[in-house]
């Protein structure tokens, strides 16, 4: 369940069932908990029985993007002429999210059990789990857990007795937020810096080390033994037909009860931020929120009345994300809070693309200078221009990610922006 | 930890080893004893390419020395087939990566989203009028370096704070001078 709380709305699978429970970490605990029984049925199915399980479970893309996690594994060729490998992309550092963390230093174990059977399925010999290099003592808790999971035979050569072998690395990243777009991270991985490229190639034909690879994130990949021992409709009890299952949602900022929470998809985000988080303290009211991390659209305090799924946040004109709401109370400064928002991406652009490298940059001075009560009229003007410059022009999706709540800031507090000028 | 056996180095650990640490070992160079090649060769054995042991080693010369050097980076180059300058390239690109030295306690304040929508900007000022520096400077007894982080990846619990390879989460202004207390 939920950590530090849990509520009754809540769904408790394997994902987040021993949150807070340290015998979770250990070979021997997790084994008393349950852990490692879906890899030997795994080590029994044919490659392509298990994406097809993972196909039908519907289970999407954690990371943000949502792409069909089944479907993905489907592009890796099915005849290897050489290595495959899988990278977990555990290099969370989208502002408001926090729920990989969780993963990686409550139940390590069931992330690596995750990260065999897809290895498996994608016909991978290599398995490189990057992690966020400020992560110190949640990767120390996996990396033991590797450790103790070779030392059992569950990872390295001839795993289970099954004559299959697969390697697990835990690889640290180094304070590059970019590194979690997925090819970012393959560059990153391959010892450059963690500059995205343009794709085609795809990473299912060529990625890390030219080789076929698929990048997959952390709460992905946990979820996936669940999913393979209990079936594709068990999953489905949960969610949407178009955003199965279950999700983990990390709420922070102004919540009387913020945290990580296992809730269904399809949740209403009202309910996550007044029944499941208790809504903003102090009696306070809600002023906005940010529903899916900081690179999605603002909603109003009126506009949460919608679907905690894909299509349903897509459709309430913002995204959901990682499920990261970041909520704003009452007394909150929009012009302040997007500048430090924009600062972030100024900071983490790569700088290979102009569009990005100065827009970030001129966006956040922008908005400095409009919050230090020094912007004019025609500021507002070139914020909407550079936003229309930044969609869609670069090589990864960081521009776009300030334009979004930017856009939705300047739309939906307008006022707030026009008062600093005036002022 | 100095006088217990430790086990050896595990191979799939290699590339994991906190990089930012209170017990550094200073040392010039990184591979002349069997504790830096254990640690290359380890790092190596995990990769289909040397350059993909850039980053661990990176990782390695500051777990020893608290910063990476000039120096250092031309000996990874060395090690790892690459020129001096493309090491440069890559751990300037990276932020924790120190190019010059810092205090024993390096303090990085989260100051993004979430802990700006708490108290971050008053906790990062405490701890540079606790510690008496500028952010990004060492304190004249060498003890710290204060500066703002991005996104620490712990927004539930505001203000989240980073020293060394610990976090301090749900920190407040108040509680600053008694964290530093503790350091020592």
């Amino acid at each position: 369940m939920g950590y530090p709380y849990s509520h009754d709305l809540e769904v408790g699978t394997q994902l987040s069932r021993h949150f807070g429970d340290e015998r979770a970490r250990t070979l021997e605990g997790w084994k008393e908990l349950g852990g490692y029984a879906t890899l030997p049925r795994a080590l029994e199915m044919e490659p392509d029985a298990i994406t097809e399980v993972v196909k039908n479970s519907g289970l999407r893309g954690r990371g943000g993007a949502g792409f069909p996690t089944g479907v993905k594994w489907s592009f890796m060729p099915k005849e290897p002429n050489g290595p495959h490998y899988l990278c977990c992309n555990a290099d969370e550092s989208e502002p408001g999210a926090f729920k990989d963390r969780e993963i990686l230093r409550w139940v390590p174990h069931l992330l690596i059990e995750g990260c065999l059977i897809a290895a498996r399925a994608i016909r991978a010999e290599h398995v490189y789990i990057y992690v966020r290099g400020e992560f110190f003592p949640f990767s120390a808790i996996l990396r033991d857990a590797v450790v103790e999971a070779y030392e059992g035979g569950y990872v390295g050569e001839n795993i289970l007795g099954s004559g299959w072998s697969c390697d697990i690395t835990v690889h640290l990243g180094a304070g590059a937020y970019i590194a979690g777009e997925e090819t970012g991270l393959m560059s990153s991985l391959m010892g450059g810096r963690a500059e995205p490229w343009i794709k085609p190639p795809f990473p299912a034909q060529s990625g890390a080390f030219g080789r076929p690879t698929t990048v997959n994130n952390v709460e992905t990949l946990a979820a996936v033994p669940m999913i393979v021992a209990e079936g594709a409709d068990w999953y489905r009890q949960w969610g949407t037909e178009k955003s199965p299952g279950t999700k983990l949602w990390c709420c922070s900022g102004h919540l009387e009860r913020p945290g990580t929470y296992e809730l269904p998809l399809g949740v209403n985000l009202r309910d996550v931020i007044y029944e499941v988080c208790g809504g903003a303290p102090n009696g306070k009211k809600v002023k906005a929120v940010i529903p899916g991390g900081s690179s999605t659209a603002m909603l109003t305090a009126d506009e949460l009345d919608c679907s905690g799924c894909y299509e349903g946040m897509a459709e309430a004109g913002s995204a959901l994300g990682t499920a990261s709401p970041i909520v704003m109370n009452e007394d909150t400064n929009i012009v302040s809070a997007m500048r430090r928002i924009a600062q972030f991406y100024a900071h983490e652009s790569c700088g290979q693309c102009v569009q990005c490298r100065e827009g970030t940059s001129w966006t956040a001075k922008i908005l400095q200078r409009i919050e230090n009560g020094e912007g004019t009229a025609e500021d507002l003007d070139t914020l909407y221009h550079l936003c229309v410059q930044m969609t869609g022009r670069t090589i990864c999706p960081l521009a776009d990610s300030v334009v979004f709540p930017l856009l939705s800031s300047l739309d939906k507090f307008k006022d707030e922006y026009e008062a600093l000028i005036k002022r | 930890m100095g006088d217990q056996v430790k086990k050896p180095l595990h191979p799939a650990a290699a590339s994991s080893q906190p990089f930012q640490v209170t017990d550094l070992r200073p040392t010039e160079r990184l591979f002349d004893d069997p504790e830096g090649r254990d640690r290359l060769e380890k790092a190596l054995s995990r990769y289909p390419e040397k350059r993909a042991a850039l980053l661990p080693m990176l990782g390695y010369a500051q777990e020893r020395n608290g910063w990476v050097s000039d120096e250092n980076m031309a000996e990874i180059a060395g090690e790892l087939d690459l020129t001096p300058a493309y090491v440069r390239s890559v751990a300037t690109f990276y932020t924790m990566y120190n190019k010059h030295p810092v205090g024993r306690h390096f303090i990085q304040v989260c100051t993004c989203i979430s802990c700006h929508l708490d108290e971050a900007e008053e906790v990062f000022e405490r701890f540079l009028s606790e510690t008496g520096t500028r952010a990004g400077e060492i304190s004249e007894d060498g003890k710290y370096t204060v500066i703002e982080a991005e996104c620490l990846g712990a927004c539930g619990f505001a203000t989240a704070v980073q020293i060394n390879d610990r976090y301090f989460e749900n920190v407040t202004p108040e509680q600053v001078p008694a964290i530093l207390d503790e350091l020592d």
